[in-house]
């Protein structure tokens, strides 16, 4: 339990990555910015890549609509993403040490896991629910009203995973450093509920 | 797929270069049709691998090109007014152009030549002359902008100028056509022995550029051509050919060409220093123009200063030596180990090259041959390291590629002379197309010469191009030299006249180059730093406009209240913080020129309303897809109206 309960210690102190790390980057190129402006996307509020890409990247958006890029204080989320972070690493040590000394069982690895997973898949979701309103809650006086060819009107919602390509902008959008550390984390959390059921076995 | 496209480009480029074979073969182009077209093709989105700055002539400007393509990427306004820029025409840069005699807005640009450090160009500034109202200037390859211009005091004709030397301690500036000294109504007959001439030192500031003509050196009233700063060994010294030694005042083109012998002056510039730290100077009233642009408050400052220090050459021993050169010599260029010095005697058969260390025992054993003004000449066999036998006719100016050979221009017999340095043969002749003036190699003037290409400037252009009328432009001529042979490699036509060229690897500018001006860091006392403080305000029949420009509009874009008689400041400032997105402005009747506003700068334009009405104005460069709409207009009411001054944009 003493490996088990380390590598779960480890694999929760992993998020703190993401106090400094991005968790999401999401790069625009076009052929009037072969040096891509970009975003991302930290637990806290959204920077861009170089000093002016978000003041660059609002002025742009300006012509189709959308609102400007939100501030931390515009967004519950970027207020309570890091609380949340910190109760589970906090956790995630508590029941690490927990484990070490034969409180508690290996299968409480796991249920931080599914804790964290469900927490993860919610935070999505709400990226998403986001990325969805800021591309397609458009200003009505905007300067570019733009149909798609069925003749609904276009939206500019970023792809939450993967490429889209958005009038002249290939837009990508991938996880980033903070989320590589969160993955890496959580799987070593699932390693530590292994361990402590290998171990288990043998006695 | 890159590698496909990779392919075909160089198949369409083999196709040309093979049908270029087929047609012009036979053809006196005088390209080698070889490959020639593959070495100076740079692929669409990639960049050429040096950097070359060609003074403008009489457009009074500097040229930077990319080498080997010969494009030409921008004109930096200098000395001349440049309605594109605005250079001189907008309130920020009109002191620029101030002077002694008032706002002067063009110049003869002649020399521009590179900082260094430790004798190797640095790319931090251009130094180029202006050679009618003599003047200097300094471009700052950061932003590729007019820095700084100096006027100098007590000369004329400033084109043995603006010449760096090693550490770039002094950029030396010389005089062409002698004068009287403090200026005087006098007769111009007594020109013998009367006129006199200067020789500039201005001190350059390591971190900021910024110049101080630090001192003067008084000389005899010869002609002083060109100057080079000694090189290593021979740092320390600056080297000046002369002509006109026989002091001719009319038909010098007869008069000035007697002497069988003229002189290169060396100069102990380290020695001047001594004497200065001695007090050994007299200090002289002189008045002349300090001309300063300040990137933080985009604007520039003109200071008139007074005075300057002066060393009199016939009143301080060691100070001068005269070496005598055949004929009216014209381009002194030293090579990068300091050694020689080869006078480019414009009127003989033979190059004379002197030999520094040669120099240096004829003035340690006094090998004099008399003197001129006190200023011992030294035994021309004694100071002679040797000479390059009927070279071609008309040398004028010598570079080096750092690997012990030298390159002459021949003007009259039309081609470069590649030859070597100490056994004084002959290596490679080419023809330029026509009559070269002044030739460049990538730091060939400097201890480090990147021996890779050699561009001719030449002076006669003729058939070169489709013809342009009567007026055709200058042609460049690029050759290879990283053979034994030189290969011409391409043709390019140049702005004004080019005299010199400094050129230089990209990698030492291009990370440098700033993109943005930062907004925050804007103190120009008329800046809108944002849409909160945009206003308009009257003092007296004096009304000022804190404009705004960003993708697409002017804020504001209605204004009334202005009435005829008014002066009216338009202050502009571009709020955009993205690469390459400037903003223009201009209003309709305005009697100077557009604005071109970079992101972050504030530029101001003067307009003088002179007709009722409503009278619009409009962004110049096409910044954005709605840029025909960024514009607006202003009421122009009767002089006695009692319009009320507003502004909106938007209502």
């Amino acid at each position: 339990m003493k490996k088990a309960g380390l590598l779960m210690i480890i694999g929760s102190l992993l998020l703190l990555g993401l106090f400094k790390f991005p968790l999401w980057n999401i790069e625009l190129e076009a052929p009037q910015y072969p040096d891509p402006l970009g975003m991302n996307i930290y637990i806290q509020g959204i920077e861009g890549e170089e000093e002016f890409d978000i003041q660059n990247i609002d002025g742009l958006n300006h012509y189709i609509g959308m609102r400007t890029i939100p501030k931390p204080e515009d967004m519950w989320e970027f207020g309570v993403f890091p609380t949340v972070i910190i109760i589970m690493v906090a956790l995630g040590v508590l029941i690490g040490l927990l484990g070490i000394f034969e409180k508690v069982s290996y299968k409480w690895f796991m249920g931080w896991f599914i804790l964290m997973s469900v927490l993860g898949i919610l935070g999505m979701y709400d990226f998403n629910a986001w990325l969805t309103d800021y591309g397609s809650n458009l200003n009505p006086n905007a300067i570019m009203k733009l149909t798609q060819p069925d003749g609904t009107p276009m939206t500019y919602s970023p792809p939450l995973l993967g490429h889209e390509k958005m009038l002249n902008f290939d837009v990508t959008s991938l996880p980033a450093t903070g989320a590589w550390m969160m993955f890496t984390g959580m799987m070593l959390t699932i390693f530590a509920f292994l361990v402590g059921w290998t171990k288990r076995k043998k006695v | 797929m890159k590698t496909y496209s990779y392919l075909t480009m160089t198949f369409i480029v083999l196709a040309t270069v093979i049908t270029g074979c087929k047609d012009q073969g036979e053809n006196s182009n005088g390209a080698l049709t070889s490959n020639a077209a593959e070495r100076v093709y740079v692929e669409p989105g990639k960049f050429d691998e040096f950097y070359a700055f060609l003074s403008g002539g009489f457009s009074g400007q500097l040229a930077v090109y990319g080498i080997p393509s010969g494009r030409l990427l921008k004109v930096v306004p200098v000395f001349s007014q440049d309605p594109e820029k605005a250079y001189g025409y907008n309130e920020e840069t009109k002191p620029m152009l101030n002077t002694t005699h008032g706002f002067i807005p063009w110049d003869d640009t002649h020399h521009p030549d590179m900082s260094q450090t430790k004798g190797v160009l640095d790319g931090r500034w251009v130094f180029m002359n202006g050679n009618n109202t003599p003047r200097i200037a300094r471009v700052d390859l950061t932003t590729f902008e007019t820095a700084e211009i100096i006027e100098i005091p007590n000369s004329a004709g400033n084109h043995s100028s603006s010449f760096v030397t090693e550490n770039t301690e002094y950029v030396i500036a010389g005089t062409r056509f002698a004068v009287p000294i403090p200026q005087k109504d006098m007769p111009i007959k007594d020109y013998k022995g009367n006129f006199k001439a200067s020789l500039s030192f201005l001190s350059v500031d390591q971190e900021s550029g910024e110049m101080d003509l630090s001192f003067q050196i008084r000389l005899p009233g010869f002609a002083y051509d060109l100057v080079h700063p000694g090189r290593d060994k021979s740092h320390g010294w600056v080297f000046i050919t002369t002509y006109n030694t026989e002091e001719a005042h009319t038909l010098l083109e007869v008069n000035a060409s007697q002497n069988d012998k003229d002189f290169i002056a060396a100069v102990n510039w380290k020695k001047a220093e001594e004497y200065i730290k001695q007090g050994k100077f007299k200090t002289e009233k002189a008045e002349y123009a300090h001309n300063i642009y300040d990137e933080d408050t985009h604007m520039a400052t003109s200071t008139i200063k007074n005075e300057v220090r002066v060393l009199d050459a016939s009143e301080l021993p060691g100070l001068v030596y005269f070496l005598p050169t055949p004929k009216s010599p014209h381009g002194c260029d030293v090579d990068p180990t300091g050694e020689y010095i080869v006078g480019n005697g414009k009127l003989s058969a033979d190059l004379t090259v002197h030999s520094f260390t040669k120099m240096l025992d004829a003035i340690e054993n006094k090998k004099f041959d008399g003197e001129a003004y006190n200023i011992p000449i030294l035994n021309f066999e004694d100071v002679l390291g040797g000479t390059v036998k009927q070279p071609g006719l008309g040398p004028l100016h010598t570079e080096f590629d750092g690997k012990g050979n030298a390159y002459t221009t021949f003007f009259i017999s039309s081609e470069v002379v590649k030859w070597k340095l100490g056994t004084w043969e002959i290596l490679d002749r080419k023809p330029t197309y026509y009559s070269p003036g002044h030739l460049s190699i990538p730091g060939g003037n400097s201890r480090k010469p990147w021996g890779k290409y050699l561009l001719a400037m030449n002076k006669i252009t003729k058939d070169r191009y489709l013809p342009t009328g009567p007026e055709v432009s200058q042609s460049a001529q690029l050759y290879d030299i990283t053979g034994e042979k030189m290969e011409l490699l391409s043709d390019f036509p140049t702005i004004g006249e080019p005299h010199y060229a400094s050129m230089v690897p990209a990698e030492l500018i291009q990370s440098k180059s700033k993109k943005i001006y930062r907004l925050d860091e804007n103190k120009h006392p008329y800046a809108t730093t944002s849409d909160a403080n945009v206003k308009v305000e009257r003092e007296g029949n004096e009304v000022h406009v804190y404009m705004t420009m960003i993708r697409s509009h002017l804020n504001p874009d209605n204004i009334e209240g202005v009435k005829v008689g008014d002066k009216v400041y338009f202050h502009l400032t571009n709020l955009e913080q993205d690469y390459d997105v400037p903003h223009g402005f201009a209003v309709i009747g305005a009697e100077n020129s557009e604005l071109l506003v970079m992101p972050g700068e504030t530029e101001t334009t003067v307009w003088y309303p002179k007709k009722v009405g409503v009278w619009p104005f409009y962004c110049t460069d096409f910044c954005s897809a709605l840029h025909q709409e960024m514009s607006g207009y202003i009421r122009v009411s009767p002089a006695d109206s009692n319009t009320e001054l507003t502004w909106s944009l938007g209502d």
